[in-house]
């Protein structure tokens, strides 16, 4: 079976909402009724087969031929299959995803896997603000999975994040894992101000110490434990990092001893 | 009974009888293969016998640095018991006052089977509310901060209810020397086999046992009919020329394992000939009624 493949026509004149185009959504759907389906978020009523020239017919491998960064909420609660973007994406892609592969070969917009639960986002090029983090109002963020943004992120990746993993490969804004429960967050290159601010537990795992660290996490130390390697061996088998991060002896600092302080901020090189 | 000789060694017409058990494995890892060994030395200490340790355990295999999870030498530690609660106490008792408190150790899982065993889970609470708990890749782990650094240990190992206990042969030879030059044969031989170990010191028995005793109480009393110095006083098993016996005892992950094994051990013996090691090969058991797994030595010959 091919791909159920949705091909751009034309660059959107509003906001799409694509959280029905998901394998979940379209498993037993007919190409017209996948057609009929409403995508525009205007008044007018702006169906799938205006935006998109549709082909294919597996629904659990559903491929978007052109993005823009007017699909917001793409793959949306997604449990299974894989869903690939080949261009951009707006924001809230893979909100609250619960299983499957979404990849994005362009950029995302904000909260990219918000609240997300299980199942795997990759974006190849920069994400907005928010990576896995929690909508308003919502009490915690990513609760599992992993995302891979192997752009730049923007600000508070992974807010109050509880479980899970997002690597951050070409860096991220300010105040990444704040308000973290618990989780792992990996970063490569710069970092921006107060990574960690006021997380309870989980990790910050970086290359380079953070040029601006909150003072209440305090310096635990070079650590010689077994953590790294284990750790560093899973990022490379993952096709995440093709060399180790944290190394056999990485810096150590401990908190947010603001609250809880159970939380540690890891390093290779200080 | 039949005679069957391989290199001048008479082969007796019988077999091993042993028993279904339950088995878990771990892989054991520290700075140095040294102190990998020693964690795994000490966790598997007093575990001979389930009928006066509780359970069986030995170093499986070693395990090179660039196969471990964690990237550091390590070796495979077994242990089988008769139940799963058995084991689950064994394994819990034994990794936290052996490997826990080994210098650089850390534990994982060896063995995916059809249930789980807590392994970490069970030692977190060690860390007095400073544990670590990271899952990623599909396993958990937890990490406990002791005083050389951290305890790291995988939350859950598997249980395989596909174990045999009680492979073995006996090495009936010329005078002691040769039965342990023989025995010592087949250990290193069986060693290399992946999936059984041998629980006795050093792999060997000395005091085989028969079931039952003339004293009240007692499950299993010495094996007079391969005792030499009874020779003559009881109906004794021993020809002239034996003057001492030594057993291996195998347990294995699985049927075939403890085949391999026994396989293995036995070509070691015959390699060895009788003027150096065994004159004769014989095997344990009580008449093929209990146990549930029969090795008959004639199939597992070289």
């Amino acid at each position: 079976m091919t791909p159920l493949t949705f091909t751009l026509r034309n660059e959107p004149e509003e906001r799409l909402d694509l959280s029905g185009l998901t394998p979940d959504r379209l498993a037993g759907m007919t190409p017209a009724e996948i057609a009929k389906l409403r995508v525009g978020t205007s008044r007018r009523p702006v169906a799938a087969g205006d935006i998109f020239k549709i082909t294919g017919t597996d629904a659990s491998n559903i491929v978007f031929s052109g993005g823009s960064g007017r699909f917001d909420r793409v793959g949306t609660e997604m449990t299974a299959g894989r869903i690939r973007v080949a261009g951009d994406v707006g924001a809230r892609a893979g909100r609250r995803m619960a299983g499957g592969l979404l990849k994005i070969e362009g950029k995302a917009g904000v909260q990219a896997g918000s609240s997300m639960k299980n199942g795997r986002i990759e974006i190849d090029g920069d994400a907005g603000e928010g990576v896995g983090g929690p909508m308003a109002g919502e009490i915690h963020g990513m609760s599992g999975g992993l995302v891979i943004v192997r752009g730049k992120a923007g600000d508070r990746a992974g807010e109050r994040m509880r479980r899970g993993i997002i690597a951050l490969l070409k860096g991220c804004g300010d105040h990444a894992g704040l308000g973290m429960i618990a989780g792992t967050i990996v970063a490569t290159g710069r970092v921006g101000r107060y990574p960690g601010h006021l997380m309870k537990r989980g990790s910050l795992l970086f290359d380079l110490k953070p040029a601006e660290l909150s003072p209440t996490f305090v310096d635990c130390g070079r650590v010689e434990i077994a953590f790294p390697a284990l750790f560093d061996r899973y990022l490379m088998e993952e096709g995440i990092l093709d060399r180790p991060l944290l190394g056999p002896r990485p810096f150590r600092f401990g908190g947010d001893n603001a609250v809880l302080g159970k939380g540690e901020i890891m390093f290779a090189r200080g | 009974m039949q005679e069957l000789t391989r290199n001048g060694i008479t082969i007796d017409d019988t077999f091993a009888e042993a028993f279904g058990m339950r088995a878990t494995a771990i892989i054991i890892t520290a700075p140095t293969l040294k102190w990998a060994r020693q964690a795994a030395i000490t966790m598997t200490g007093f575990a001979t016998s389930v009928i006066g340790c509780g359970c069986e355990a030995a170093i499986d295999i070693d395990i090179p640095a660039s196969k471990t999870p964690d990237g550091r030498p390590g070796c495979r530690v077994m242990i089988f018991a008769m139940g799963t609660d058995e084991l689950q106490k064994q394994l819990k008792t034994r990794l936290g006052q052996c490997v826990l408190t080994s210098p650089g150790s850390a534990c994982f899982a060896g063995l995916q089977g059809s249930a789980s065993l807590d392994l970490g889970s069970s030692l977190r609470y060690f860390g007095d509310g400073w544990q670590v708990s990271k899952k990623f890749g599909g396993k958990h782990y937890w990490r406990v901060p002791v005083m050389d650094g951290e305890f790291l240990c995988e939350a859950k190992t598997g249980l395989t209810k596909e174990a045999v206990g009680g492979g073995n042969f006996l090495l009936l030879a010329a005078d002691a020397g040769k039965a342990l030059a023989a025995a010592e044969r087949a250990v290193a031989a069986i060693e290399k086999v992946p999936g059984a170990i041998m629980p006795f010191p050093g792999g060997i028995v000395r005091s085989g046992s028969k079931v039952g005793g003339k004293y009240k109480g007692m499950m299993a009393s010495t094996n007079d009919a391969y005792a030499p110095t009874l020779r003559g006083v009881v109906k004794s098993a021993l020809g002239p020329d034996i003057n001492a016996v030594l057993e291996v005892v195998i347990d294995g992950e699985t049927n075939d394992a403890v085949a391999a094994a026994m396989r293995a051990g036995l070509k070691a013996v015959i390699d060895l000939g009788p003027r150096r090691g065994a004159l004769r090969i014989s095997a344990g058991n009580y008449g093929g009624k209990l146990g549930k797994f029969h090795y008959h030595l004639k199939d597992l010959l070289p």
